[in-house]
């Protein structure tokens, strides 16, 4: 176990030392007045991205704390009392969460099981990967008719489960529906979370591998002890993306299921869009803001933690 | 004699392993591509064997609800008969699909294009800047780029009300362009250029607009296509934008139109979701490999 770790740290070292060359060589400081024209190239984009995005979120906060947008009168933090208090928004953050909660796990543990299987000696593998992939390429709006048949009351599923004696689901219209959905994120998501994994895998040094082997550590072992700890930075980024992509579920959900669904589907953006149709800046500002803490928060930490055990990857 | 019946058995040992690690991936893969394959098969049924097999489907929305639905759905796999009429119909008979198809080329299109413009110049910055405040700056576009369209598009309705472009194609596309994550791979990718490599083009007496076209360009070729293709899937699939910049149903992209299809045409329908998603597989079959790699270089979110 020692041994690995010392390894480890060498080939840490190399890298460190590779990079500390680079950064302070001989003419570094002499050569690297100039910053006029990196500086002008970040300007177009940077105007860009603060009027568009920037700017309207100063707004938008400062909207979430008045009245309405012509009065302006402070109000503090009744907007946010009032939306907190509005059960379509409770309900559609509990939905929102509760998917996100459920599917952002199951994504990162099966795509971490698709990227083992591929990393396997097994033939074809390009081609499974091409196959696990391909989902993500797929718009949602074109296999959206295959899901309705699938799902449908009279559809496909329904029929094998009266074939087998049990009971038919209307899927899209019973708390059932949050099941149909989870599968259909992870259709979409798993193969783009697989490549996350299978680049992360790469990076596992193979002469540690060989050591461990040599040391007659055990497959199970040599799983936990070595490589979930260098893939440790790709779960955090895996569940990041997931957590990002469950937010986009909603493009299944309403294409299946149109502005109304059922109370079990109603998500966040379903809740953003009928806001938005009596442009209630009050509410939409709040929310928008109470989600962007939220994200922020949560990010943070996922950050917070790989600062703290993602350590070892820092090669770049 | 012991060591090597011990050999024997864990040649048999892996080969039992292999055999089933690949039924898991052969049925894994199944389930993958079936939903697919299904689209395709289907769009090359003429509409009486579709509304045979599918007509249950939309039969309750068709008389309000009410009427008894005798038929099972029967998903079929392959059609009785090839038929290419429904794609004639679509290309030649119904030019409102085709419309929503041009819809969201003129979306997309400018999109992908513009953002990687502007992502070269501002991932070359950031490849070069150094310093605390770039350091800051780099992490609000992470942020951007992480916020979901519940918190973005509320900011992107009020520019664009302010701009008086609401409405217009412009309300999704200028957003669209300074969404930052090209920047971020991009940037990702540029800062492994070794430092080296500018000292010496500088001491030949490059100039940076020389190092920015003829460094950093050119060693960036294949992320440039990676950073294309993932920006072009996201937004080829879009649908929270239209829903809330359009008020005018003519202007949605076919991404969102395709899901309020009428009942009588399912069968066009197939045809249509397949028109869709050539362009998307086309571009899959081609640059697999630069789509894995720009998905793999964005991982590791520090950088």
């Amino acid at each position: 176990m020692k041994k690995i770790f010392d390894l480890s740290c060498i080939f840490n070292m190399k890298i460190r030392t590779y990079a500390h060359n680079i950064k302070h060589s001989r003419l570094g400081n002499a050569v690297r007045a100039d910053d006029t024209f990196p500086f002008l190239c970040l300007l177009p984009g940077l105007i860009g991205v603060l009027v568009f995005f920037g700017m309207p979120f100063l707004i938008v906060i400062f909207y979430s704390f008045v009245d309405n947008p012509v009065n302006k009168e402070f109000v503090f933090l009744d907007n946010y009392i009032n939306l907190l208090r509005n059960n379509a928004f409770k309900n559609a953050a509990v939905n929102t969460f509760e998917f996100a909660v459920t599917a952002v796990p199951l994504a990162v543990v099966l795509s971490l099981f698709l990227a083992f299987l591929l990393n396997e000696k097994i033939p074809g593998v390009s081609v499974w990967r091409s196959v696990f992939l391909s989902p993500l390429m797929v718009p949602v709006a074109s296999v959206v008719l295959i899901w309705q048949v699938v799902f449908n009351q009279n559809g496909t599923v329904n029929v094998i489960l009266e074939h087998f004696g049990l009971t038919a689901v209307d899927w899209f219209k019973s708390d059932y529906g949050m099941i149909v959905v989870t599968l259909l994120f992870l259709w979409k998501n798993l193969g783009y979370n697989m490549v996350l994994f299978l680049a992360g895998l790469q990076q596992i040094p193979v002469d540690l591998i060989e050591v461990a082997k040599l040391e007659g550590m055990g497959s199970i072992r040599q799983f936990f002890a070595i490589k979930l700890r260098y893939l440790s930075p790709t779960i955090l980024f895996v569940a990041i993306m997931s957590l990002i992509n469950s937010f986009k579920v909603f493009r299944e959900v309403y294409l299946l299921t149109g502005d109304y669904p059922y109370s079990s589907l109603y998500l966040l953006q379903h809740f953003m869009n009928n806001t938005f149709r009596t442009l209630d800046y009050q509410k939409l500002s709040s929310a928008a803001v109470i989600m962007g803490i939220v994200m922020v928060i949560i990010i943070g930490t996922l950050f917070i933690i790989e600062n703290r055990f993602g350590h070892e990857d820092e090669n770049d | 004699m012991i060591k090597t019946k011990k050999k024997k058995l864990t040649h048999l040992k892996k080969k039992v392993i292999t055999a089933v690690l690949l039924i898991i991936a052969v049925t894994c893969g199944i389930v993958f591509i079936t939903p697919t394959v299904l689209t395709i098969t289907n769009s090359f049924m003429a509409q009486s064997e579709i509304s045979a097999n599918y007509g249950a489907l939309f039969a309750e929305t068709e008389t309000g609800g009410k009427q008894f639905v005798a038929e099972k759905i029967n998903l079929k796999f392959i059609p009785d008969m090839l038929s290419f009429t429904q794609y004639l119909t679509v290309l030649l008979k119904s030019p409102d699909y085709l419309f929503k198809f041009w819809n969201s080329v003129i979306l997309t299109a400018p999109i992908v294009l513009f953002q990687l413009m502007f992502a070269a110049i501002s991932a070359y910055a950031f490849a070069r800047l150094r310093g605390k405040a770039k350091e800051v700056l780099f992490f609000i576009y992470l942020i951007i780029m992480l916020m979901p369209y519940q918190v973005t598009l509320v900011p992107n309705y009020l520019v664009a009300d302010m701009l008086n472009i609401l409405d217009t194609r412009w309300s999704i596309i200028l957003p669209g362009i300074f969404t930052p994550f090209a920047v971020y791979l991009l940037a990702k990718i540029m800062r492994r250029i070794p430092y080296s490599l500018v000292e010496a083009a500088k001491l030949d007496g490059a100039a940076e607009r020389q190092i920015f076209a003829h460094i950093y360009l050119p060693l960036t070729k294949g992320a440039f296509v990676s950073a294309a293709i993932l920006v072009f899937i996201d937004n080829w699939n879009m649908v929270e934008q239209p829903l809330i910049m359009f008020s005018d149903s003519s202007k949605y992209p076919l991404s969102v139109f395709l899901s309020q299809i009428n009942t009588g045409e399912i069968g066009l329908a197939f045809a249509v979701a397949v028109i869709y998603m050539m362009p998307a597989l086309f571009i899959f079959l081609y640059g697999e490999e630069y789509l894995v790699e720009g998905i793999a270089y964005s991982g590791g979110i520090k950088g």
